[in-house]
């Protein structure tokens, strides 16, 4: 394809950069000069800084002048969600509660992106503390799907999403709690990979549900997700439940492993509620396995049904305790008239807070709180064994499931307000957090409307070479990405 | 019943206790900070006196995205604690959060352990007062239900409008020590607490300095009629900040609610603040704003599994208990019960007795103890310096007392030479040596001496002659003062006989 | 887990330590009300014998040797701080 430069695969300019075709300023110019022409419809980001984006990138060029190429990321401008924290540079998370707050620290994946050579560029919008599945929660703007700018992007990485989509960055960083990579993936037509729970050091990640947020990547192809991969996954001594696993050369791994895959179909996720649009795409994308000669095998994942309810419990409830050092006290927004210590607490909090973190705040303190844990939290927990069990179970029989990424395409904004109908947005993608799984979203299609569709593969824990290897087989012969939104 | 051996309570309500038939039950938690570097969920390093907030990192002030991390030193310190007190150490445990808002802390949950502590029973022995210092009182193991591991919050500084916040101290590792309601008098918690604190010191876990927060005690006290099974209301006594403290606010607080009840009132569950300085107590809250902690296991730590061999390792470590160490140095080295009462609670003291006694002999033992618990204390405080900066050698003490044995030097030369010691590292015998202090009278001077003190006192003589054996003393001193001391009193005492008997 | 799940709004917001306007309440009651009918449905499960998974993947003795190292300056640990005074945070005076 021989789109612009903003537009072009991270693999692609990383062999122009190599090649000394084109310069990391001259990227970077062209992505900030894409981001100044369209971020007043898109709303991709929280802040900018072009004049620190562009030294990086002039950096970048003087290593690459006296041939000190760190690796295909040298260069390259990347957006980070901004729930992930960079040294000097300010950490919203979506929330007026850190309107002002600058991190004195590097979270471990910033670090390695600054090893690996990247231009941190843009921090992308998102849900106030990843709750949300539109974007619609931040406290500062609302990204707009670039596809449709009256629809959302989807959440709560939506930010991550449309900016790729939008040419506003090459590549970004996102979490995924519940779905938050893949399901805006999906909206905005881009790889959304979430990792295995502990491949990727959650250090410097403003924590929603410790036990199910994983950082992962939007990029334009799965070739793309590999390099990203290679870049931030592996153990990181600061997080205890970052995991000691050896880490492959994930792109040579496309080119490795080349199937036939067995692949299980979960006829869970195939009924009531799933947009017939949506279906039909899937359907196709099953087919297009089965002609390269992969094995489709009918799973069953039989507690699905209870994957929504046990998330909101576990999410919540870990969310309250999570966000309780968010209390106007040592770096946060403090109310005004706080007049007591409790006003600094209760006023600051209802002030900082936006409704939706409000509500899953009460939520989790219910669930936890004397008298409910054994109904809700520790039975949640206990459901949550039966449900990664269910994964376990049927990879003795695949290599990886495959289902849609979202019930429907990207919906309008404003038009999901009722919370319930808006948590029912992750019906397909939760399930992957609480197994503790590696999920990818793949384009795989557009709607009639011209909304596209997201593809969901769901790998065996810590084997992201072989899901890679099983989605790069379906996108690598599709052109979706080539499709660009009309700006 | 309640307790009464051989030492007495105040009065009051000892008395008041017995004449209502009353006894009373009290538990102690015992907060102990851990000594390591760093702290137990960070590498930030950890201590006291440092200048305000110099010791936080992302983790300690909960930043966003921080994780904590834990301290392996501080599970050995731990595990080291549980077989100290003969605890059965769990096969697994793990971390809970307990959530609360505090401005001491800075995620407003702390990392601690809920329903699987690290340690589990176990016994503290405690020795409660003798009849006299030099009895021996009597021995109780007082049963313990947790220890579990936590971490310290940090320190608020209250002024006029506004409280300050230090977060040093915040995320230091600390040990509940959880008794059970099992402490019948104040006397036995100052008692418990002692123990607590030497076996502490003792295996290295913390110093327990109470001035400096190292070790903390709030208390559950309750009281019921003798003979009733069910424990009475109790009320919890906080802010015990030193182990006298502890004493005097458990009898302030039996005494409390002994004139409540007397009074015809009931007892409220309640938390209590105890003023050490004015004696008082007052309501900090009750038990209906108790919290709802909303204890959940912490997702961002992973379970600790302990093995066999990791307790090995750590039991290899383990100092011998005080106790079994002063009823074996009584044993081993025939040592009265004072001398070991102040060797014993002090471990280097102890273990620098045991050193020169290897090289003097067992002999030896009680005149080395004597040594140590008179003169080497006294110069110690003297110099104002720890055991450790001594320039006196256990090599050196066991050459003196050989010296004093061999008859080459008396005991109270022996006095000049172990100061001299003492201050200047030389050797007992080159000090001897170089002043010339070494017993080398020859027997004719020595028996010129003596003729001249029966010469100069005629008295003393005809009182020997008579039958007054202790008037042969009043003659010894000219003795000793002409040979500036250096005679041997026993070769004195014989040759004045034989020349007294001519 | 009741058959009418009760949430105690006042009780909960209090602990949760957010100040709520009786708008916010009667909103999030009824909101929540929903959600916890439907979080109902889990004790169709039948969870005997099953292991609680605090973790996806839990594993065992993760630690750290003890060895200090530098942290934050007291002037990058207050960097954001809404108040302070003496390096050290402040807040209104508190009353136990
Ligand atoms: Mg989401
Ligand atoms: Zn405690």
């Amino acid at each position: 394809m021989a789109h612009s430069l903003p537009f072009q695969s991270l693999t692609q300019v990383a062999d122009q950069l190599a090649a000394g075709q084109v310069s990391s300023v001259e990227l970077t110019q062209a992505v900030i000069d894409q981001t100044q022409a369209v971020e007043d419809r898109v709303n991709a980001f929280i802040s900018t800084d072009s004049v620190d984006a562009l030294a990086q990138a002039a950096a970048a060029d003087q290593r690459r002048a006296v041939g000190e190429l760190l690796g295909p990321l040298d260069g390259v401008p990347i957006a980070l969600k901004d729930v992930i924290a960079v040294r000097d540079q300010p950490l919203t998370a979506g929330s007026k509660m850190l309107e002002k707050f600058v991190s004195p620290y590097d979270a471990t994946v910033t670090t390695k992106l600054k090893d690996a050579g990247a231009v941190l560029w843009g921090r992308a919008n998102c849900d106030e503390f990843a709750m949300g599945s539109s974007t619609e929660n931040s406290a500062f703007k609302t990204t707009a799907n670039p596809y449709d700018l009256s629809r959302v992007p989807g959440g709560s990485s939506g930010g991550s999403a449309a900016a790729l989509a939008a040419g506003e960055a090459i590549a970004t960083l996102g979490s995924d709690t519940g779905g938050s990579i893949r399901q805006p993936a999906a909206f905005c037509n881009v790889v959304g990979l979430k990792p295995t729970y502990g491949l990727i050091s959650r250090y410097g990640l403003a924590a929603y549900a410790s036990s199910l947020d994983q950082i992962g990547s939007f990029t334009r192809t799965v070739e793309d997700a590999a390099i990203m991969l290679g870049a931030i996954a592996g153990h990181d001594d600061r997080d205890s439940t970052s995991f000691k696993t050896p880490i492959p050369d994930y792109r040579a791994a496309l080119a490795e492993k080349k199937g036939p895959w067995k692949l299980g179909i979960p006829k869970e996720y195939f009924g009531e509620g799933l947009d017939p649009e949506v279906g039909a795409a899937v359907e196709k994308a099953i087919a297009f396995y089965r002609e390269q000669g992969c094995e489709i095998k009918e799973v069953s994942l039989p507690h699905t049904e209870y994957c929504l309810s046990t998330y909101y419990i576990i999410a919540t409830a870990e969310a309250s305790s999570n966000l309780a050092r968010y209390d106007g006290v040592r770096y946060t927004h403090r109310s005004a008239d706080a007049k007591t210590v409790e006003d600094v607490y209760f006023k600051s909090r209802a002030e900082g807070f936006g409704a939706e973190v409000k509500r899953r705040i009460i939520l989790g303190t219910y669930v936890l709180s004397s008298g409910y844990y054994d109904a809700y939290y520790l039975r949640a927990q206990k459901v949550r064994t039966l449900i990664r069990q269910d994964f376990l179970n049927a990879y003795q029989k695949v290599d990886a499931v495959l289902t849609p990424t979202t019930p429907t395409p990207a919906f309008k904004i404003g038009e999901t307000a009722d919370p319930l109908a808006m948590y029912l947005q992750d019906i397909y993608t939760v399930s992957v957090n609480l197994a503790g799984l590696p999920g990818i979203s793949i384009p795989a299609g557009f709607s009639e409307a011209g909304l596209p569709i997201g593809l969901q593969l769901i790998g065996q824990p810590y084997q992201e070479a072989d899901l890679l290897a099983i989605a790069n087989t379906y996108d690598s012969t599709h052109d979706w990405n080539s499709r660009l939104p009309e700006l | 019943m309640f307790h009464i051996m051989g030492y007495s309570l105040p009065a009051t309500h000892y008395s008041l206790l017995q004449k209502m038939n009353y006894e009373a039950v009290i538990g102690l938690e015992v907060h102990v900070q851990v000594k390591t570097a760093s702290k137990i969920f960070t590498r930030v390093g950890q201590g006291y006196g440092f200048d305000e907030n110099t010791l936080t990192d992302p983790v300690v002030l909960a930043l966003p995205g921080a994780l904590p991390v834990m301290n392996k030193a501080a599970l050995d310190a731990i595990i080291k604690a549980g077989l100290m007190l003969d605890c059965e150490i769990a096969e697994v445990c793990k971390w809970d959060r307990k959530n609360y808002f505090y401005p001491d802390s800075t995620k407003n949950y702390q990392i601690s352990q809920f329903d699987q502590p690290i340690c589990n029973g176990g016994y503290v022995e405690i020795e409660l007062p003798g009849e006299a210092r030099n009895i021996m009182g009597e021995h109780k193991k007082i049963p313990l239900t947790r220890i579990h591991l936590e971490e310290d919050v940090g320190k608020l500084n209250h002024g006029t409008n506004e409280s300050l916040v230090d977060y040093n101290r915040a995320g230091t590792p600390l040990m509940e020590i959880v008794s059970d309601p099992a402490l019948q008098s104040a006397e036995e918690a100052y008692a418990y607490l002692t123990t607590l604190r030497t076996t502490m010191v003792y295996a290295g876990i913390s110093d327990c300095d109470m001035e400096k927060g190292q070790m903390r005690c709030d208390a559950n006290i309750s009281i019921r009629p003798v003979g009733q099974e069910e424990l009475g209301v109790k009320v919890e006594l906080k802010n015990l900040n030193s182990i006298s403290y502890v004493r005097d606010g458990i009898n302030h607080e039996i005494k409390r609610q002994m004139s409540v009840l007397k009074k015809g009132g009931i007892i409220v569950q309640e938390t209590r603040d105890f003023d050490g300085i004015t004696g008082t107590s007052q309501s900090l809250r009750t038990k209906e704003d108790a919290h709802d902690y909303r204890y959940f296991p912490d997702p961002d730590l992973m379970p600790v599994r302990v093995d066999r061999e990791w307790k090995e390792r750590i039991a290899a470590e383990c100092p011998e208990r005080p106790f079994d160490k002063q009823r074996r140095f009584m044993e081993e080295y025939d040592l009265p019960y004072t001398i070991t009462s102040v060797l014993v609670p002090d471990r280097d003291l102890s273990d620098w007795f045991e050193a020169v006694v290897a090289i003097a002999g067992k002999a030896q033992a009680q005149a080395v103890g004597n040594w140590i618990a008179n003169d080497l204390l006294r110069e110690l405080s003297a110099a104002q310096i720890e055991l450790a900066d001594s320039k006196l050698m256990p090599a050196h003490l066991a050459e003196l007392v050989g010296l004093i044995k061999a008859g080459t030097i008396t005991k109270q030369i022996a006095r000049e030479v172990f100061a001299e010691t003492f201050g200047s590292g030389e050797t007992p015998t080159a000090v001897v040596e170089r002043k010339g202090l070494k017993d080398d009278t020859n027997s004719y001077e020595l028996e010129q001496w003596c003729r001249d003190a029966i010469a100069g006192n005629e008295k003393a003589r005809e009182q020997f002659l008579a039958g007054k054996d202790g008037a042969i003393n009043a003659l010894k001193g000219p003795v000793m003062k002409a040979s500036r001391g250096k005679a041997n009193p026993k070769l004195v005492d014989e040759t004045l006989r034989r020349l007294l008997a001519e | 887990m009741s058959e009418t799940p009760e949430l105690n709004i006042d009780r909960v917001a209090e602990l949760a330590r957010i100040a709520l306007t009786p708008a916010e309440k009667a909103e999030y009651s009824a909101q929540l009300g929903e959600v916890l009918k439907h979080i109902e449905q889990l004790k169709q499960v039948d969870v005997s014998g099953v292991e609680p998974s605090a973790h996806a993947f839990a594993v065992e003795n993760v630690w750290a040797d003890d060895v200090a190292q530098a942290g934050l300056t007291a002037e990058a640990a207050l960097q954001n701080a809404p108040a302070q005074r003496d390096n050290m945070i402040a807040v209104p005076k508190v009353v136990e």
